[in-house]
């Protein structure tokens, strides 16, 4: 998958959580709670999400890489998904 | 990917009936003109010589008679298609359709039953005036005890023979008078019987429901492509099966686009297009989000002129107007 | 025969707006069956009812606005005989407008008669009750007829939920913090507590566990906070007509926070009968729903106690306010690493300030000290939880 595709896939997963942000444009480099009022059971509902649609297990310690779009993209690289 | 062939609604009609009397030797053709002359239509040349007089039988002029006749023999174990010329002169045999064919079950307890099928010609469009231009469809869709059908296509014409000859009970199969000519695809090989009950979606939309039948459906279709020019985009259910109606298929479209507009060659008064109006508005009445219209034959013995006979009987402009109005626009 | 009335849904609720009924009459009922759907200023909430029986008569009709306490409804036993035939005209026993006093939750007064009548489609009803907006309000298109197009045009810029007006919640927090602190003497007992036992155990059942099992850190919180309460009568249950009852449960509230602005409190009923699990779904389920605009009339009004938690990035410490007529509430600020001193060393522990506010006319300092000694004890053993 490209860059692009994946983004798109993050930003699914971020929309199903919190629907009301649907087709709100996502700075990449900033993170999610501060462009937006997410909390962390957002935060918690959006990894599961991600877990949901990749399949990759995500250990708590990464959780920290999935803080902005960029880094979920990156993340998902490293990870080996959509090669 | 299934090959596909094209051929005629006439062709499709005389190779359902080839087939038909090739795998169930109690099927037999009778009618006004089937044998010698090939059909009125022409949908039975050549079946005569190919299948000889006891399964190809030329009739007198006398509908209340061979009808009656052919009830008889589907009594007696056989599985006749009877052909009326056209849906006008079974008003002569109205009552062998009516009160024996379609009641025999019923009131002989569940003794006797009349597999029987009767193909009509139906609809204008060919100047035959007021006395040979009628749509009763919808008579004989009142009737409990008939299935009705309108094959609008050439693989219905061709594929829904076989599923009424199989069918324990009367089965009243109408083409319409204009469609013998048009073309259109069936499967080059494999079983091509088809189902009997179901409504079909022939053009997925959002806009409007678009409702119809027979003869109707090509008029629909041009009046979508229309539409969709003009930015509306029109949902074309043919109905196929006039008794039972598939209330399913139409509630679900009108569900969805909340506008339904049901083209219906017959007249506008206590006409087809009336009774599923009717159930729309029983069960999508909440749906709904403007009147369910309808286009039907003007209230008028069909005339004899062509610029008369187009104006008294449904046409795409109209259809266009119809959908403008249901969504306000 | 009972009456079933309006209930009071909130602190400061005085009227409600029935916006649709989901029961009719003939209709078998269950105690907690939801019966219908009423509009206040915290949103749409389902009420229950509290009684076996069949719904014999509807009182009120949808789109009326009627006082609490007014009978909505009546609810017959199942062998007794109905009461006014079905479908007999019911005259409305609405108040008189001088005594429902007004509010903002009403509709805008209608404009002036027009002189054609308005048109509505059924379909454009339907959807203007799912989107909240009030057909009086929406502009006619061709025709002189409002359809599905006109309801969809007329919805707010703002990205509004369905059923939750913002500034009708503003009022209603208003309303009912100015009553807590008006009322309610309150006094504050703080505490920080050294979590990294907590944390580190956690994080080990995180590590177990596949993601979407996995509990966030409120959870134990949450669970201990109900254990302690437990042995603290004193701070679980209501104050009212000057006197205090306390609660056989704990009916927990949790303050959720709505994107756009807005706090509401909904509660887990008999929170201490549910273990970590449960306890974790329990709570993605109301703060699902709080974000859908969906919850339960015994959710808002049968609260005994409430618990706030900041979470991260926000602030070490609250005082919070207690949500009338309850009579304690816990706060917790954010975890922070901090300087702790253990066995005359200093080390780094994470840390965080829990405090409790209570209600000095039912318990004083001590019994809220002795609640957060039990609660600190609690989080030392993790894994008894």
């Amino acid at each position: 998958m490209t860059d692009a595709e994946l983004a798109e896939l993050v930003k699914s997963a971020l929309f199903k959580v919190a629907p009301d942000l649907e087709g709100e444009e996502i700075a990449a480099e900033q993170r999610f709670r501060d462009q937006f009022e997410v909390d962390s059971m957002d935060l918690f509902n959006f990894v599961i999400e991600l877990h949901r649609a990749t399949g990759i297990d995500i250990p708590e310690r990464d959780y920290p890489r999935l803080e902005t779009l960029a880094g979920c993209v990156a993340y998902l690289k490293a990870k080996g998904f959509g090669k | 990917m299934t090959l596909m062939r094209k051929i005629t609604y006439r062709e499709a009609v005389r190779e359902a009936l080839k087939e038909a009397l090739e795998r169930d030797e109690r099927v037999f053709l009778m009618g006004e003109d089937v044998g010698r002359y090939g059909g009125a239509y022409a949908c039975s040349k050549g079946l005569l010589q190919e299948f000889g007089e006891q399964r190809i039988r030329d009739t007198p002029l006398s509908e209340s008679g061979f009808v009656g006749a052919g009830i008889g023999a589907a009594l007696g174990g056989m599985r006749p298609i009877v052909e009326i010329m056209t849906v006008n002169f079974s008003l002569l045999a109205l009552d062998q359709i009516v009160n024996n064919a379609a009641t025999l079950r019923h009131m002989s307890g569940g003794q006797f039953s009349v597999p029987i099928v009767i193909r009509m010609a139906t609809g204008a469009g060919r100047q035959l005036a007021a006395q040979h231009s009628h749509s009763l469809e919808c008579w004989f869709a009142h009737v409990p005890g008939l299935k009705v059908v309108a094959p609008a296509t050439v693989a219905d014409a061709r594929g829904m023979l076989w599923t009424a000859i199989l069918d324990p009970d009367p089965v009243i199969i109408f083409e319409h008078a204009m469609l013998y000519n048009d073309e259109g695809e069936v499967a080059a090989e494999g079983d091509l019987a088809v189902d009997i009950g179901s409504a079909a979606v022939r053009r997925a939309g959002r806009d409007a429901s678009l409702i119809t039948y027979g003869g109707g459906l090509k008029k629909a279709l041009s009046a979508a492509e229309r539409l969709a020019g003009d930015g509306i985009d029109c949902e074309v259910i043919d109905l196929r099966t006039l008794r039972p109606l598939d209330d399913k298929t139409i509630m679900a479209s009108v569900v969805k686009t909340h506008r339904a507009v049901i083209v219906d060659e017959g007249w506008r008064s206590g006409s087809l297009a009336a009774e599923i109006s009717a159930r729309i508005m029983e069960q999508a009445l909440y749906d709904l989000d403007a009147p369910v219209a309808r286009v039907c034959s003007a209230e008028v013995p069909i005339p004899y002129p062509r610029h008369l006979e187009t104006a008294a009987t449904p046409q795409p402009e109209a259809i266009v107007s119809a959908v403008k109005g249901v969504m306000r626009k | 025969m009972i009456e079933f009335r309006m209930p009071s849904l909130g602190a400061d609720m005085e009227a409600g707006k029935l916006v649709e009924w989901l029961k009719k009459p003939g209709d078998l009922l269950s105690r907690g069956d939801v019966i219908a759907v009423v509009e206040t200023q915290k949103g749409a909430i389902e009420i229950e009812v509290f009684n076996d029986g069949v719904l014999d008569e509807i009182l009120t009709k949808t789109g009326e606005n009627v006082p609490v306490g007014h009978v909505i409804a009546t609810i017959r036993g199942k062998d007794e005989a109905p009461g006014l035939a079905p479908g007999a005209a019911v005259a409305p026993v609405a108040a008189t407008p001088a005594k429902v006093p007004p509010k903002e939750a009403l509709p805008p007064p209608r404009p002036e008669a027009p002189a054609v009548q308005v048109q509505i489609t059924p379909a454009a009803r339907r959807r203007a009750l799912e989107l909240g907006i009030d057909l009086a309000t929406v502009k006619p298109g061709p025709r002189g007829i409002v359809g599905i197009d006109q309801v969809e045009a007329a919805q707010p810029l703002a990205k509004e939920r369905p059923g939750i007006v913002f500034d009708e919640m503003r009022k209603a927090i208003a309303a009912a913090m100015t009553r807590s602190h008006r009322e309610i003497p309150h006094y504050y007992v703080t505490s920080t507590l050294d979590v990294s036992p907590l944390m580190s155990w956690l994080e080990e059942e995180n590590v177990r566990r596949p993601v979407p099992a996995r509990l966030i850190y409120a959870v134990p919180l949450i669970r201990a906070a109900a254990l302690a309460l437990k042995s603290a009568s004193e701070l679980n249950g209501h104050y009212e007509g000057g006197a205090f009852e306390p609660a056989g449960h704990i009916n927990m509230g949790i303050a959720v926070a709505m994107r756009g602005g807005g706090l509401i409190a909904p509660a887990i009923l008999e929170v201490e009968t549910l273990g970590m699990d449960h306890l974790m779904e329990r709570l993605r389920d109301l703060v699902a729903r709080v974000r859908g605009g969906r919850l339960r009339s015994s959710e808002l009004s049968q609260g005994t106690v409430t618990f706030s938690n900041l979470g991260d990035e926000t602030a070490d410490a609250i005082l919070p306010l207690i949500y009338p007529p309850q009579v304690a509430i816990i706060g917790c600020g954010q975890i922070a690493e901090r300087p702790w001193v253990d066995d005359g060393k200093v080390i780094v522990r994470r840390t965080l300030t829990v405090s409790v506010a209570g209600d000095h006319r039912v318990s004083d300092g001590r019994r809220a000290a002795q609640f957060l000694t039990h609660f600190q004890q609690l989080l030392h053993n993790p894994e008894k939880l």
